[in-house]
Formats: C-alpha cells, structure tokens, sequence
C-alpha cells in the first residue's frame, strides 16, 4: 500500500494503449477468466495456481457426487449386520473408522463437503449483493449516509467475525437447527461479517470512478443516476471482487468450522458438518483415538488452502508488484497483457471499448 | 486475507475531511488533533457494536425465553420475563442498556448472577497472557521468515514459507491444536494436554497468596522452579496453536510489504551506489515495511479473541472465550451479550492505541 502511495501512476504510452485496445490474438477461451491468468502465469505462481484449483475441482466435485461416493449417509448408525459401534479404529467396513457418536468417518467427511458448498454459495451471493448494492449508493451519492455507513463498516470490520457469527447464529436458529435452517443461519451470520468488506472496496473504488471523464461526460450528456451507476460506474468498480471472493469463501468454510466446533453448528442427523465432527472429537484426542479429528480436519485444512491458492495467485496476478515476470525472450505474453497498464488506464480503456 | 488486510491498512489511514485544502494544511501536522479525533471515533465505534449486538440479540425475543422456553410453564416464564423487566418497550430497554455500559455496568448473568464486568477481571488475565505468549510466537516465527521469504523472492526458501504461511491460515486454530496435542501430549507424552497448570501448583500458588491471575507471574513470585516450569510447559501448546495462526499473516504481510519497499526510488538509488543486497534488506526496505504491520496488529488483536475463544476451548484454558462458551452452552444470553460488549470496548480502546503508535511513527498518517 505504501508504494501505492509513493510511485505515481505512470501515464501510458501510446504503444500500451493500443495493445490494449486491439483484442488479443487467439481462441476466445484464452481471454476468459482464470485462463487468461493460468496463461500469463509461470513458475512457482502457476504451480501455485494449478494446485488450488485442482483442490477446489476435487472438493466441489466431492460435493456434487457425494451421494455416489459416501458408502453410507451421514446419519446412518447401522446397516445389515447391526450398528455400526462407535470409535472403531479404520477398517474395510469403515475406511475411516467411526465416530464416537456411531457414525461412518469417511461418509460425514464426504457429505460434509456438500453442507461447505452450500454455505460458502449462499454467504457469498447474499453479501455480494448486499454489499455491492451498499457500497454502489454509498459511494456514489456521498453525503451523511455515506459517512454513517462507513463509520459502521468500519465498527463491524474491526470486531472479532466469529463473535459476531455466534451472536448471529443465536438469533437466527437459537443454536442448533435443521439442514436448511442451519446452513441458512451459518451463511446469514458469515454474511454480516463480510457485507462490511464488499462494501468498502466496491465504494472506495466508486468514489474513484466516478470522477472519470467518461462519467461526466455521461452526466452531461443526460444519463440518470440510475443508467450511470449500473451502466459506467458498477462494470468498472468490480475488478478486485473476485479476488476478495475466493479469500471469503476459505473464510467462511474457517466460520461455519469455528461456529460447529463452539457447538452452534448443524446437528449431527441434519446433515454432515466437519466443525460438529470436530468438537466431538476433542475429547477422543487425549485418548489417542486420532481417525475422528484427523480426517474431518484435513478436509477443511484442504479446502481452505485449495480456495486461498487461488485467491492468493489471482491477487499476485492482478499485482504487478507482486507479478513473476517471464524472463525476457520467451514470451510475448507478459510484455502485452492489459493488467500491466497502470489501473487508471484500464477502466478508461474499458470504457471505450 | 492478505487483501483484506492491505485494504484494512488503508482505510487505518484517513481520508481527508471536507475542509478546504489551505486550512487543512495549517492543522496538518497537529498530532494532537489527530489523537483528539481519533479518540473521539471510539465512542460512535463502540456505539455502533454495542447497538447491533443489542439488536441481533432482541430482534427475535427475550432472553428468558431464549434461556428457558420450553422448560418452564407459560406463565412462570412471564413472571420471569417481567421480574427482569424485559417486557418493557424496547426503546427503554436499550437506553437503559445503553446507560448501564456508560457506567460501565455490563448487566448480571443469569446462570450465575455475576456481574459481567466481574467475570472479565475473573478471567481476563488468562485471555491476556494467551494472547502475549501467541503475539511473541507469532513476531518471533512471523516477522523473520517474512524477511526471508521477501529477501529470497520466487527462489526455493520464498515458495516453501509461503505455502507455509498458506497452510498456516487453512489451519483452523482448534485443529492445529487438536494435533499438537496428540503429537506432543498423547504420542510423545512430553507436555500437558489441557489447563494452564496442574491443580498442585495452581493450589500451591493460591496458598503463597500470588493471584494477579497472569500465571507465569504468580509462579515466580512464588520463587519455586517447579511451579515456573509447570506453567510455562502449560502454555507452549496453546501458545503454538494461536501464535503460529498470526504468525503466518505476518509472514505473508512482511513479504508483501517489503517486496513493495524494495522496489521504490530510495532503495533503487541505493542500490546503484553500490549498497549489498543484504543491507538493503536489513536497513532500507525493512523500516518502512514495518508501519503498515503495527496497523495490522490492531486489527490481529481482534482476531487474536476470536481465536482464544477458540484455542481455550480446545485446551480448557480458563479464560475470557472459555467462558463465554460456557455461557453460551448454557444458553445465558445476558452473560453474552454483556461480554461481546465488553469485548467491543476493549477492541475498540486497543485499535485506538494502536493507531496512535501508528501515526506516532508515521508522520504522513494525520487527519
């Protein structure tokens, strides 16, 4: 941030711009997101790249297909031969032992999956809209209500999220709740904690486009407020989102675990919940039974680290700071991509085109 | 989180008011305003949190029938919800909620009937030592790898740290903590495996009359070794499992900021006189790096509760999360409500200090 502040953007050339006007050559797909960054990517920040979104394929994937993986539900206790017996070590029938409540390890991790996706889908859509939707007004009307908002964004930032959550978890499902209920109620308590960081980059960034020359001169020409915000302002505001996107979705698997293993979670015949799994696990650990907490944890461990890789190399992209160069001569890439102009120039550029 | 964080680090530092350039000069500069009005924010933060926290909690009932709903007959549980006055209109609920934190009276616990100011000097110290024990950890590990990584950028040692410190944030802290405990107290039997001390020393610390509550403290007072050791060989465990959580976001913020740093003008100019590289990371670009962390740290203090609350409920560490859990187990919905108040108060005193050491070494943050 402080060499933000330090270099001055530098004007571009003429050369740069027309790189940037003129399309790139190729296949339509080499333009999409996450192509396009796999492509100008190298070395140790490919490598990185790669390896979430492998994670983040096989955990979305585990998701959708957890009815065809899972040998049993997550809520089954017994099959066939009788109940399943609680704390059994990993064995053929149960690949990854039980639980101390009786369940199947390797089915609550499976299905466990499923309850993330679905609570990381929903915080995310409700505080990108809320968020985005405040953050839009705010930034571009101004006034008193701006300042209102930003002085409660900035309470709310600054509080421990997870306190927070529980507070909010209380309210809506007063602790324990049903599969719907309660990743509803886990994904409305992530979701106030987040609003507040939406808001902040979408609205700082609109106080900067909406000085532009193009949006002027949209207001000159008699455009509404209404055309101007969605129209110019919205498209050129959101550039940094996915970003902040993928780090909110590792941070909401952290919550919806964090609220499970404080007790607040989903109960165990709702629906699988790797945070629940957790907590009753704890008390197995110092006796030495470690198939319970090892198994749910490294599902969260990697999920969280699949998202943030991504996150993480989709921030290192988007940075030319923090960008690996290829090395001169072997490629034309990383001289010509749009996002080595300075910021200012593409969202005029994006304008024009 | 490296994102949040930058963004966080720039919203610390002020936008500039509505006042007309030439006058802002003349106050430009003026520390005192900027402390004066920096502490003034304190009162409309914690307004704000306490608000919403009072709100969230009333919005769908009481806290009678939260606690008791079910268990006791309807009208019991009205003679109850009017003895506590909860009743009442909720505007003078609030304003006397309001005016109780004023005095600094955060309300009675309902399982306990202890005042909630009470529970936090009961059990503060222990919160407050965890959380020095994972700060030292975490600038320890954090701040000497983040140089590493930044002086060694895209080689080997940098790819290693940063997948580390990657991992490190993956890791919920719980987690962590249930791994070193079967490492380190059930595999290799070498460290306790939850509480602050064995009951022996706690008694005998008790009996010596060494109660400031900061264990490692009392134990020394006592002069007796053993008890040091026993308190020390406590607190490694959870120390490790919150510290190296922080430390991981300091890693990643060091490297961020000194790549930054070592890439501006001064560095550059030094570095075509003939400065070594390894002085140039030692003295030019390590300074100027450091201030956006002392920002960051304010807010790590934030998510330092956060994940005590978490770390002492996996280590039975009797502190200020340890018992809010038991409050909430317990469905006492005062007690929280009173200690997540607190807690906004202490958060928002904390970030205020920080701020002020922030602008005390960086002159260009002013209002």
């Amino acid at each position: 941030m402080t060499a933000d502040i330090a270099t001055p953007a530098v004007p571009p050339t003429s050369d740069q711009i027309a790189a940037v006007m003129t399309p790139e050559h190729g296949p339509f797909w080499h333009r999409l997101p996450l192509v396009h960054q796999l492509r100008s990517s190298v070395g140790l920040q490919r490598g990185m790249l790669v390896a979430g979104l492998v994670l983040t394929a096989v955990f979305v994937l585990t998701a959708a297909l957890a009815p065809l993986l899972a040998p049993y539900s997550w809520a089954q206790l017994r099959d066939d031969d009788g109940l399943f017996g609680s704390q059994l070590p990993p064995s053929a029938q149960h690949l990854l032992g039980t639980t101390v409540g009786g369940y199947d390890v390797l089915s609550r991790v499976i299905w466990g999956s499923r309850t993330a996706l679905l609570v990381i889908v929903v915080a995310v859509v409700l505080s990108l809209f809320a968020g985005v939707l405040l953050g839009l007004l705010s930034g571009y009307f101004g006034g008193w209500v701006d300042r209102v908002l930003v002085v409660v964004a900035d309470a709310i930032y600054a509080f421990p999220s997870l306190l927070l959550a529980i507070v909010a978890a209380i309210v809506i499902s007063g602790g324990q709740s049903k599969m719907w209920g309660g990743i509803f109620a886990a994904a409305v308590s992530i979701t106030v904690v987040f609003i507040p960081q939406y808001f902040r980059v979408v609205r700082s960034e609109v106080i900067r486009v909406k000085n532009e020359a193009f949006v002027e001169s949209a207001r000159v020409i008699g455009a509404s407020s209404a055309r101007i915000m969605t129209r110019h302002v919205l498209r050129n505001s959101v550039r940094t989102l996915p970003l902040i996107l993928t780090l909110n979705c590792s941070e909401a698997i952290l919550t919806l675990a964090g609220l499970g293993f404080l007790g607040f979670g989903i109960e165990p015949s709702s629906a699988a919940e790797w945070g629940y799994d957790l907590n009753k696990a704890l008390s197995d650990v110092t006796s030495g039974i470690w198939w319970t907490s090892v198994f749910p944890g490294v599902a969260i461990v990697l999920t969280v680290l699949g998202i943030t890789l991504v996150g993480e190399s989709l921030n290192d992209l988007a940075d030319p700071r923090l960008r690996t160069r290829r090395a001169a001569g072997r490629g034309r890439i990383a001289a010509a991509t749009p996002d080595d102009l300075p910021v200012v120039d593409e969202t005029t550029t994006g304008e024009a085109r | 989180m490296t994102i949040t964080q930058d963004l966080a680090v720039d919203a610390v530092t002020p936008e500039p008011d509505d006042a007309p350039s030439g006058r802002r000069r003349r106050a430009g500069g003026g520390l005192g305003r900027y402390l004066l009005v920096r502490f003034l924010l304190i009162f409309p933060t914690v307004l704000i949190l306490v608000t919403v926290v009072f709100v969230l909690m009333r919005a769908t009932g009481d806290p009678i029938t939260a606690a008791l709903g079910g268990r006791l007959p309807a009208d019991q549980l009205a003679t109850r919800i009017h003895a506590a006055g909860y009743d009442r209109p909720l505007l003078t609920q609030y304003l006397e909620f309001l005016s109780g934190i004023a005095r600094g009276d955060f309300g009675t616990t309902i399982s306990d009937h202890r005042p909630v100011t009470q529970v936090l000097v009961t059990y503060g110290t222990a919160t407050l030592e965890l959380a020095l024990y994972a700060l030292l950890v975490a600038f320890l590990v954090g701040i000497p790898l983040g140089r590493i990584a930044a002086a060694r950028r895209d080689k080997a040692p940098d790819a290693a740290l940063r997948v580390s410190a990657i991992l490190a944030y993956a890791t919920p802290v719980f987690f962590a903590g249930m791994i070193l405990k079967l490492v380190f107290a059930v595999w290799l039997p070498i460290l306790p495996v939850a509480g602050r001390a064995t009951t022996r020393s706690t008694l005998e610390m008790k009996t010596q009359g060494a109660n400031t509550g900061i264990y490692l403290v009392d134990a020394i007072s006592t002069g007796n070794w053993a008890i040091v050791g026993d308190v020390l060989q406590h607190a490694v465990l959870p120390s490790l499992a919150l510290g190296l959580l922080t430390a991981g976001v300091f890693l990643r913020l060091v490297r961020t900021n000194m790549i930054g740093t070592l890439q501006t003008g001064y560095v550059e100019a030094a570095r075509s006189r003939g400065v070594s590289e390894r002085r140039l990371v030692r003295t030019h670009a390590w300074r100027p790096a450091l201030v956006p962390i002392i920002t960051v740290i304010g807010l790590q203090i934030a998510m330092l509760l956060g994940g005590a609350v978490l770390t002492e409920t996996t280590f039975e560490w009797k502190g200020l999360g340890f018992q809010l859990v038991q409050y909430l187990l317990a469905r006492d919905f005062v007690a929280v409500q009173g200690m997540v108040a607190l807690l906004a108060v202490i958060v928002a005193v904390t970030n205020f200090v920080v701020d002020v050491i922030a602008a005390l070494v960086d002159p260009r943050i002013r209002y």
